[in-house]
């Protein structure tokens, strides 16, 4: 392949990035309501990593060119990232075990009280509910 | 066209690239080099995360509510989490300015690549500004610091302040590169090689910085 190939391959219709810059719009809005409608436990999780795949995919696929690019290339900026998921197996099974041990042996909570941020401000903030666990230590 | 997309994508140009007595990788050097960097940068902002991650799991104290603490009072209706939306928002639509900027690039026309540049610049910086507002807001009237807060972890404000930071740190750097290389195409100091490939390069660093972005947005302030 030599650079006028290059050159040819590498001018795409306009309308393709302001295809994709309306998609993100519309996950990131999508994502945003995830919080909005406050969405707990597996919905919440579920809901936002595939929000933040879809984005993350299509600025590699189009903004940045990567869906043209030539395997070769392709293969060297994607696969070496993917050993990020054994670290992330690593501190996660470690995480999960340090944190027993501090539950078991030093007797800290297992299910802490979240603290809202009207507990620690007064009324004039609205979320929250309950005002006892105000408790500040740090 | 689709043709050639499906031969490109082949796994036989694999081989055919890395085994063929010839430079494995077709593209300009500077594009090459950009890209292994912002490999490298990859790893950098995912020890970060994968830090907090781990954190996260390990502190038996309550983790703050993200969306409460970076919540705004506007128009009299308190909204959850609406500044980060909003500098959401003004991060993708400077990407897309800056996909526009490259896209003329091969067009070689000067005064739509610099306009573009300096707006994706722009938008990049008012990023910062707003940046800098949630971490005063945070700082001075929510008392968040590196080592504790009201709201219960203290890793929430260490984490916080180290990734936003660097975060923030990457998309000033890239303000100055955009507008530094805004100003030299229009001083013309490529009309003479009709070699634009920098905008492409400067352009994958801007998308980059997006990019990080959306996993900061998911897992610090949505998780």
């Amino acid at each position: 392949m030599n650079t006028a190939d290059n050159a040819q391959a590498d001018i795409h219709p306009i309308g393709i990035y302001l295809k994709v810059w309306i998609l993100l719009f519309v996950l990131s809005t999508l994502s945003y309501l995830v919080d909005y409608f406050d969405f707990q436990g597996y919905t919440r999780w579920t809901l936002i990593i595939i929000f933040m795949l879809l984005k993350a995919g299509w600025i590699i696929a189009v903004f940045m060119h990567v869906m043209w690019e030539r395997m070769a290339l392709i293969t060297t900026i994607l696969l070496p990232p993917l050993v990020l998921l054994v670290l992330i197996g690593l501190m996660s099974t470690e995480a999960d075990y340090a944190f027993g041990t501090r539950v078991d042996y030093m007797g800290q909570p297992e299910a802490a009280t979240r603290i809202h941020v009207s507990d620690v401000h007064g009324s004039a903030h609205a979320s929250g509910q309950a005002e006892d666990h105000a408790t500040v230590g740090h | 066209m689709s043709q050639e997309i499906i031969n490109k994508s082949s796994w036989g140009t694999v081989v055919d690239d890395w085994s063929a007595d010839k430079e494995t990788f077709p593209i300009p050097w500077g594009k090459l080099m950009m890209w292994l960097f912002l490999v490298s940068d990859t790893f950098i902002f995912s020890c970060f995360l994968v830090g907090y991650m781990h954190v996260r799991s390990v502190t038996t104290e309550p983790w703050p509510y993200p969306s409460e603490v970076f919540a705004l009072t506007l128009f009299g209706v308190n909204l959850p989490l609406i500044l980060i939306a909003i500098m959401t928002f003004i991060l993708i639509t400077s990407s897309g300015t800056m996909a526009l900027a490259v896209r003329y690039a091969h067009f070689k026309d000067k005064q739509k690549i610099f306009l573009l540049m300096v707006v994706t610049a722009l938008f990049g910086a008012s990023f910062v500004g707003m940046q800098v507002f949630e971490w005063s807001k945070l700082i001075f009237e929510e008392g968040i610091r590196p080592w504790g807060n009201a709201f219960g972890a203290p890793q929430f404000g260490s984490i916080f302040f180290m990734i936003t930071g660097f975060h923030g740190f990457h998309v000033t750097c890239g303000v100055i590169y955009l507008l530094w290389v805004a100003f030299k195409v229009r001083r013309g100091d490529y009309d003479k090689s009709g070699n634009y490939d920098i905008v492409e390069i400067a352009g994958l660093y801007w998308h980059f910085v997006d990019l990080v972005w959306v996993f900061i947005f998911a897992f610090f302030y949505l998780w």
